[in-house]
């Protein structure tokens, strides 16, 4: 038989307490290395779409608030394109559509300000419910954790991805509630009983 | 990006969760708490998984991978090494232009960071991150000083081995990455408990880097060779996509 030669995925471990040293230097207190940190916003100025400001917390199984939890996320512009490499064609050139956040280091309290993304395709052509991709790190996560944020004054009824988790009622920790105008909360929880759903895609 | 179109797109490869870590890890008291206990959903990739963010050469600084001078312009402490090595994918192809980003201890063995407050002192001259864009064939290079082993609060008498955090994106968002490289003979890499959330000893040697005589600089300094393997993406003119897409 022949070999069947592929690589194996290089294993992840943990980003550790330190992890700010390497990704957000200048936010630590560690500046003069970069001029300034990556992925301080994923939009510039003349973005399209609504502004929205996204509020949250990384709780562990304790109940405890993460001081050092770093999170990255990913979405699309307001039509629904990605920046880059997205085959449908170029994004709004003002996303960039990646930003790196991290928990404040005496609240835990997070905020990404952005764009409220588009609808973007599932591969069989069905519409996903408008969503910011996250990853998740931090001290005592070995694999990085994925999950996404939905919007309550969104259709979410119809897609595709949601229509997979199961208990139903876990839906809601995927849905970030609307606290006032272009404002909304998310709170994602590691474990427990409002554990957040997590996915392997 | 400069690669074709072909290359950074397609789904990805399923990942292999028996080859990583497992989220909890009793060993690694801290996993305890921050291991999700439900399953996770587990699905094919999307086009948000598949997408990722682009990194140029412009916003890489000259002295962005020499951490040796990268912080104040006068040379860190140490044991003088070069880390390179090639960003691969699981079908072997070298991934150009994704960005890797690395932290790590001074030669002491103490971090530049506001929690860290271990007995040996800070180097003035070390600030202990680079980061640099893989080349056409996937490769990429380091200057910096071999960190230094530390205690840490686990169990009474913990050390980690000595390492650099690597941070590694590919084309999808979903190639996302953070490890850990170790160094060839290491004695503290086998009584480790972070290192020993990997289930399977072969996984293991994939993070230890070995000396590299080829590249190391006579009268100058050592190398360790490290390569970085990311997800694969499926390619198939049978990949049952709506036209268009």
């Amino acid at each position: 038989m022949q070999r069947l030669d592929y690589l194996k995925e290089t294993p992840s471990q943990t980003a550790g307490p330190y992890v700010h040293i390497g990704l957000t230097p200048n936010k630590l207190g560690n500046a003069g290395i970069y001029p300034q940190d990556l992925g301080e916003s994923p939009i510039g100025p003349g973005a399209l779409g609504d502004h929205i400001t996204i509020t949250g917390t990384v709780q562990d199984g304790a109940g405890m608030i993460l001081r050092d939890a770093l999170i990255e996320s990913w979405q699309a512009d307001a039509a629904g394109i990605y920046p880059g490499n997205d085959p449908r064609g170029p994004a709004d050139p003002a996303v960039t559509g990646w930003a790196r956040i991290i928990a404040d280091f005496d609240s835990g309290e997070w905020t990404l300000r952005t764009v409220k993304p588009g609808r973007v395709p599932y591969p069989d052509g069905r519409l996903m419910a408008p969503h910011v991709a996250l990853w998740i790190v931090a001290r005592g996560i070995n694999l990085g954790l994925q999950t996404r944020i939905y919007f309550e004054d969104e259709d979410n009824d119809s897609c595709p991805v949601l229509a997979r988790i199961e208990p139903r009622e876990r839906l809601r920790t995927l849905i970030a509630r609307r606290t006032g105008p272009g404002a909304y909360r998310f709170d994602i929880r590691l474990q427990g009983a409002d554990e957040t759903v997590f996915f392997d895609m | 990006m400069t690669q074709g179109p072909a290359a950074d797109r397609g789904p990805l490869f399923f990942r292999d969760r028996d080859w990583h870590p497992p989220a909890y890890t009793p060993g690694y008291k801290t996993s305890m708490t921050r291991a999700p206990f439900r399953p996770l959903v587990a699905m094919g990739s999307t086009l948000s998984e598949e997408t990722g963010p682009a990194f140029g050469q412009s916003m890489i600084g000259r002295l962005d991978n020499n951490l040796i001078l990268n912080f104040t312009g006068q040379p860190a402490i140490g044991e003088r090494i070069i880390m390179h090595g090639r960003v691969l994918d699981e079908t072997g192809r070298g991934v150009p232009g994704v960005l890797v980003e690395i932290w790590q201890a001074n030669a002491g063995g103490r971090y530049r960071h506001r929690k860290d407050g271990y007995a040996a002192p800070l180097d003035p001259n070390f600030g202990g991150c680079g980061r640099t864009l893989t080349a056409q064939d996937g490769s990429y290079e380091f200057l910096t000083v071999r960190p230094g082993a530390y205690p840490w609060p686990n169990r009474v008498n913990d050390w980690r081995p000595m390492h650099i955090h690597v941070s590694v994106f590919g084309s999808g968002f979903a190639q996302r990455l953070i490890t850990q490289m170790y160094f060839e003979a290491d004695p503290l890499i086998a009584r480790c408990p972070i290192v020993n959330t990997i289930g399977t000893a072969k996984a293991i040697e994939s993070l230890v880097a070995p000396l590299d005589m080829n590249r190391a600089i006579p009268m100058d300094c050592l190398a360790y060779k490290f390569d970085i393997v990311l997800r694969g993406r499926r390619q198939s003119v049978f990949e049952n996509r709506p036209e268009g897409m």
